[in-house]
């Protein structure tokens, strides 16, 4: 056994990671997205698909469901589901609003961090210390914050100046990054309304115009996790309790200690992503929307990675902040028929796979999708709204996916009981 | 109750205490309670070092619990460990690590998503500057690896890897540590002859260089060739010492069980001519496409038991699935009796007759949670006694379920108590009396005994029996391969999917199975050939 | 799974208990903490029942979130998570509120009008959750995501068809569906306490009959509840866990439809506008959760969720924010289960303890027989 194993299984893999496309084959991928994309702005003339200005939006509201996102992928690696992040963004949107309108942003995002981390060890202390079920413990943490948030707003913010029962007073807004000449003479390639390069440069132009201190936090965020939960002691372990707890105490891990930190780590998070609503605006009552839920969607999409949520995270915001930017509907009318011919591709990839059940409910949507394109001449504006989560379950159902969750998630763990 | 003459006063044996170095280990008065059960009651145990020491009893008695007190995961009740004649107390596994203790658990304690040098260096990692060192962990792994003949890849993900290349990957883990007491819980229990051997000349190179071993195991003649001591436990507390030189295995069961051990047999062949299954060219593929069950074609018939040997996660399981319905064939019929059930679901395959005692009694064979008799109506959920096809006949499942009870002895105060709160063997013989229920004509029996003591294992072996006089078909699959020789027929060999060879259990030895089911060459190969021939005109009827 | 005797009875009833009363500490501390007098605010929520309206108006409220509840239990007896109620309820009493006001009901006896509306709406929903079902079973979607992505799905698409040249008229500045004429309702229980008794009571009591029966005594219920305890024993069993998986969420959907029928068939408006409740399917998920997903103790969860609900208002007359009752009803859940966790433990040491014991008794008088 042991020499003919030892010839299947030696296989020339990176350290810690499975077999992946290469780089390049990612980079084309993109440059034909873009492409597609570009050619279906010049067809259905509109512009606002690849304008900076949908771009800046959409990078706006991704940050939150990536931030969520991200919350999720620390506690779920280490084996602890979080379905009660929504409830640590709002606890997060509060401290935002207190600290942020009395000592300026920074506080505020400071603050919405330490209170989202409390909420997350309120959770611990649920499902790690008590056995608590993960699901149940997040749905009291979704009924306890908003409670508490609006209890505490009450006594807090109805008589501070600006303020409301339900609303703090206004929380300015962090440092905002331009780079001006690289910005204009983007901006001048754009109106041009070339094939490729217009669309290239307005999405450029859109990631260096006013682009938020706190989205580019959340990027370096998301490669520092990334980096630190594959590449460090700290990560190797605390995945470890996410994947076999009981292999990694009788190693003299201790668990409890690293299911801790992850919780605390993912509220942290989750207040940061609820901060990144109220810095710039102020705090509200039902400011998160199920961002929070949104999140969670796109770290499954991502299949627990940090590059997957991201993507998962782009693609939400995209849709939703092409819809915000773009007030004539003309952009979610061709995102009808960018969706059509994505799902055209998606069919013949899984025909070529040999799914033709799922190619043909592909082709079948894509007709439907282009049919109504050509017959309607804007997206009524109430289903606009509904845009990114349509085509999250279109993809979730068509494409292929090979979901891993960590093992042992959601499982209750106690100490020595294996 | 007598005790053979070897049998020294307990703890008595203690090698090092002669010579003036400490013992390696030395327990005094470990009990042990559990909630309603003491598992481990004044337990004295002493172990010489650089020597291999075997602890052995049948399964229940005490042994997992005892090892778990010397590796820290659990606090003895009363009792001191020492350890090279200090006295120890260990908090958790780090404090026994951190005196040179290692433990290889029976079942695998891997993180099947994390490479082999992730599982090895974790808890331990070496580090740089920027962040965990991969390359020097792994040069480590390496060298240790070449030094001590544990072959593997540092690099393979866990996932990918056989059984005893796990069993080798958990033994890197215990040296990575430096550890010098190495303890290894039923490390035998998956592997086949050839596997053993080489184990055996592992623990040998390790014992060599000063390592003290505690080899945990239930299986005598192993403990006779490797050990150089034995401790006998019986239900919690040791029983007496043995020299492995002297005793012999009738010895040495006398202490274990107090009687004989069962032995596996049959009698004479009530094999008819009715076919009952039938396998024609099953083939089937995972969801990466690739072949888990390749052109499997078998017969069993009415009263014959066919056994199915092969290393853990050859097709094993696939089979099984693919005879119940479970897993979709991509090519190749199943055929009951005559009737092509292909096409149809586990649960006309049940209604047809066909009874199944799945590999994991936990996982598939029992709801833990639930009472004894809702655990009666599964599988059985649409037949009398349990229902009438739409609602569920309360009464009469209950009244069923006091008859599994009486008549396949299982111990317990009642039907409504929960599945989990029965020992091991009292949950298979509850499995066993439910699918013989309802008159099966065939008997899919995967590992029927496995981890069950003494008792439930000659009464499930005597249940198989039976069910082969009133001709039942049978297929065993089983990694212990006296049973398998001892309860078959004929013994068909499965090795990545494909039957590989039939042999005449009267004919076969357990070193010739080993050779087909690691598929080595050299003396394994003629076998299947010679097999065939032996097995006779059931091989050509195979081929059909 | 099932049986009673007289501990788990008390053990049973010990976790509640101590979870209130927990609750109560809790509170107490954060209004004193506050600035608030804990015993104020305790009485003025007291006092509010002396108001027969206000207990009435619970005992409705009561029916709407025990049918959400029922509807969410269901899912949770096979491990699926239908976050989904609220979109499948809100959705199914749109559609429901537009047959049932449509102009050719007018012309049907009362009694069919009023089944029809309650098919539609069971329809609606058992097929707005079924594509969660379906993409769950074919495609392996995570139920938990699809059914968020359908409640946002259901809101736009309500926003969409609430207009006035598709399925609302203009009534006043809001819109509506068509309002139900006479005989499309079904008459209400005046009890003389101001407040109608909503008589789709009955309904819901109907329901949590049926939820009982079918997960008891019926075959299928069984196989809805191996499947949630092991899903690996089930497949061994032969029970189709995607059958089964579909039909669980179809179902749920389908009692979800019903969770908007009492505030459509018993409620004033008799039609579904922007003002109709929404949030009873996450209601529903608590509610589940701290009635077990056990019939009877969902209807104590949900009279006691409705009840602190309705004596909210009356913090307001001591200064306290009335968010204080939600609160409240989060750590209630949140103790709850807490309580219970502790006590399940503590009763499978007690069976361990027992079998051993009775297992000790026998073995030992065998050694003497023998």
């Amino acid at each position: 056994m042991t020499t003919i194993e030892m010839a299947r299984t030696r296989r020339d893999v990176p350290l810690g990671r499975r077999r992946r496309m290469p780089a390049w084959g990612w980079l084309l991928v993109v440059l034909v997205g873009l492409a597609v994309v570009s050619a279906i702005r010049l067809f259905s003339d509109a512009s606002n698909l690849t304008s900076a200005g949908a771009i800046e939006a959409a990078i706006a509201a991704a940050v939150p469901i990536a931030l969520a996102g991200l919350s999720g992928l620390w506690s779920e690696r280490a084996g602890v589901v979080n379905i009660g992040l929504e409830g640590m963004m709002i606890l997060g949107t509060f401290g935002a609003g207190w600290a942020g309108y009395q000592w300026g942003p920074w506080a505020g995002a400071f603050f919405g961090i330490v209170c989202g981390a409390l909420g997350g060890l309120l959770h611990g202390l649920a499902t790690i210390t008590f056995g608590v079920d993960h699901i149940i413990s997040g749905v009291a943490i979704n009924i306890v914050a908003p409670g508490i948030t609006l209890f505490l707003s009450e006594l807090l913010f109805t008589n501070a100046p600006g303020g409301g029962q339900r609303q703090s007073p206004p929380v300015s807004d962090v440092f905002k990054i331009t780079i001006n000449g690289l910005t204009d003479w983007l901006g001048t390639i754009e109106s041009k309304d070339w094939f490729f390069l217009s669309d290239l440069a307005g999405i450029v132009r859109g990631m260096t115009t006013q682009l938020s201190a706190l989205s580019l936090l959340a990027a370096i965020l998301i490669a520092a996790s990334g980096y630190v939960l594959w590449r460090t002691r700290f990560g190797l372990r605390l995945r470890s309790c996410g994947e076999a707890p009981y292999a990694a105490e009788s190693l003299g891990v201790n668990v409890i200690r690293y299911k801790y930190a992850a919780v605390t780590i993912s509220g942290a998070l989750a207040g940061l992503a609820g901060a990144f609503l109220v810095v710039g605006l102020k705090f509200q009552d039902g400011q998160t929307r199920g961002l929070g839920f949104i999140g969670l969607a796109a770290m499954i999409f991502g299949n627990w990675r940090p590059g997957g949520l991201a993507i998962g995270a782009g693609l939400f915001g995209y849709t939703d902040g092409v819809r915000l930017y773009d007030s004539t509907s003309t952009a979610m009318h061709a995102v009808v028929l960018l969706l059509a011919v994505a799902l055209v591709i998606v069919a013949a990839l899984q025909l070529r796979r040999g799914n033709r059940m799922v190619a043909l409910s592909g082709l079948i949507i894509a007709a439907l999708a282009a049919w109504w394109y050509f017959s309607i001449d804007q997206v009524p504006r109430q289903l606009v709204v509904a845009a990114p989560y349509t085509i999250t379950l279109l993809v979730m159902g068509l494409a292929s996916q090979r979901l891993r969750m960590p093992k042992a998630d959601g499982l209750i763990y106690r100490k020595g009981e294996h | 109750m007598s005790h053979p003459e070897s049998a020294g006063h307990p703890g008595g044996g203690g090698a090092g205490t002669a010579t003036g170095t400490p013992p390696a280990v030395r327990l005094t008065g470990i009990t042990k309670r559990f909630p309603g059960v003491v598992a481990n009651s004044d337990i004295t145990f002493t172990v010489a070092p650089g020597t291999v020491h075997a602890l052995v009893g049948e399964n229940g008695a005490g042994k997992s619990t005892l090892m778990k007190t010397l590796y820290g995961m659990h606090k003895p009740d009363e009792g001191t460990i020492e350890i090279d004649g200090r006295v120890v107390t260990f908090g958790s596994p780090a404090d026994a690590i951190a005196v040179g203790i290692g433990m290889v658990h029976q079942h695998f304690m891997l993180a099947d998503n994390l490479t082999v040098w992730e599982n090895i260096v974790l808890g331990s990692e070496p580090v740089g500057w920027r962040g965990i060192d991969a390359a020097g962990a792994i040069a480590k792994i390496d060298d240790l690896a070449g030094r001590y003949g544990l072959q593997v890849d540092p690099r393979a993900l866990v996932e990918n890897l056989g059984v005893g290349a796990r069993q080798r990957v958990e033994i890197l883990k215990v040296l990575y540590r430096g550890a010098r007491i190495l303890i290894l819980d039923e490390p035998t229990a998956v592997l086949v002859p050839q596997e053993v051997d080489e184990l055996f000349d592992n623990l040998r190179e390790l014992k060599s260089e000063g390592l003290t071993i505690i080899f945990i195991s239930h299986k005598l003649d192993e403990v006779r060739a490797i050990a150089d001591e034995i401790t006998v436990i019986r239900r919690g507390t040791t029983v007496g010492t043995a020299d492995p030189r002297s005793v012999t295995n009738r010895q040495l069961a006398e202490m274990m069980v107090g009687s004989e051990l069962p032995v596996p047999e049959l009698r004479d062949s009530t094999v008819t001519d009715q076919v009952v299954l039938e396998l024609i060219g099953v083939s089937s593929t995972d969801e990466d496409g690739r072949a888990v069950l390749s052109d499997v074609s078998l017969t069993i018939h009415a009263g014959e038991i066919l056994g199915i040997a092969g290393v853990e996660g050859n097709g094993q399981a696939e089979l099984v699935d693919a005879i119940m319905g479970i897993r979709p064939l991509s090519a190749g019929h199943v055929l009951l009796r005559g009737v092509d059930v292909t096409g149809k679901s586990t649960l006309a395959r049940r209604e047809a007759g066909v009874g199944f005692i799945p590999e994991d009694r936990h996982r598939q064979g029992l709801i833990l949670e639930g009472s004894l008799w809702e655990n009666r109506i599964l599988g059985h959920q649409t037949r009398a006694p349990a229902s009438n096809g739409w609602l569920l006949t309360r009464s009469a499942a209950r009244a069923d379920t006091r008859r599994i009870v009486e008549q396949f002895d299982v111990r317990t105060p009642g039907i409504e108590v929960k599945a989990s709160s029965l020992s091991g063997g009292n949950q298979q013989k509850l499995i066993v009396g439910r699918e013989m229920s309802s008159d099966p004509v065939l008997l899919i029996a995967a590992h029927p005994t496995r981890g069950v003591d003494v008792g439930a294992q000659a009464a499930i072996w005597e249940h198989l029996r039976h069910a082969r006089a009133d001709g039942l078909a049978v297929l065993l699959i089983s990694a212990d391969l006296e049973e398998l020789i001892g309860m078959s027929d004929t013994i068909s060999v499965i090795l990545r999917g494909r039957l590989v060879g039939r042999y005449d259990p009267h004919h076969v030895t357990p070193e010739q199975l080993g050779s087909a089911m690691t598929g080595a060459g050299g003396e394994g190969a003629e076998s299947p050939a010679g097999a065939d021939l032996a097995a006779g005109n059931e091989a050509g009827e195979a081929g059909l | 799974m099932g049986g009673l005797s007289g501990r788990r009875i008390w053990l049973g009833v010990a976790a509640p208990v101590t979870a209130l009363v927990g609750a109560g500490i809790i509170i107490v501390i954060l209004l004193l903490a506050t600035g608030h007098n804990p015993f104020d605010a305790f009485s003025a929520m007291g006092g509010a029942y002396s108001d027969p309206s206000v207990v009435t108006g619970a005992i409705n409220q009561t029916t709407v979130f025990y049918l959400s509840a029922v509807a969410v239990a269901i899912g949770f007896k096979m491990n699926l998570f239908n976050i989904g109620v609220d979109g499948q309820y809100r959705i199914a009493a749109l559609v429901a509120a537009a047959v049932a006001g449509a102009a050719f009901m007018s012309s049907l006896p009362s009694v069919l009008r009023i089944i029809l509306t309650l098919l539609v709406a069971v329809l609606v929903g058992g097929v707005w959750a079924g594509i969660a079902g379906w993409l769950r079973v074919t495609r392996g979607v995570s139920e938990v995501i699809s059914t968020i992505m359908l409640n946002s799905i259901a809101t736009a698409l309500i926003a969409y068809l609430l207009t006035p040249d598709r399925l609302a008229i203009l009534m006043g500045n809001n819109v509506s569906t068509r309002p139900i004429t006479d005989g499309g309702q079904v008459p209400n229980f005046d009890i003389g306490t101001g407040t109608p008794l909503f008589s789709l009571i009955l309904l819901a009591a109907l329901v949590g009959v049926a939820y009982w029966f079918l997960l008891n005594r019926t075959v299928f219920g069984f196989s809805i509840k191996a499947t949630g305890l092991s899903e690996t024993a089930a497949v061994a069993s032969g029970i189709s866990v995607k059958k089964m998986m579909f039909a669980a969420m179809v179902l749920s959907g389908a009692v979800a439809g019903l969770v908007g029928m009492p505030e459509l068939l018993n409620g004033i408006s008799g039609s579904y506008s922007l003002n109709f409740q929404t949030g009873i399917g996450f209601t529903g998920i608590a509610i589940a959760l701290l009635g077990r997903n056990h019939p009877v103790g969902i209807v104590f969860a949900s009279a006691l969720w409705s009840f602190l609900a309705s004596s909210s208002n009356a913090l307001q007359s001591v200064q306290v924010p009335k968010e204080l009752v939600t609160i409240m009803q989060g750590i209630i859940v949140l103790l709850v289960v807490i309580a219970y966790e502790i006590v399940r433990r503590a009763g499978i040491v007690l069976e361990q303890r027992d079998v051993a014991r009775q297992l000790a008794v026998t073995a030992a008088r065998e050694e003497v027989a023998a």
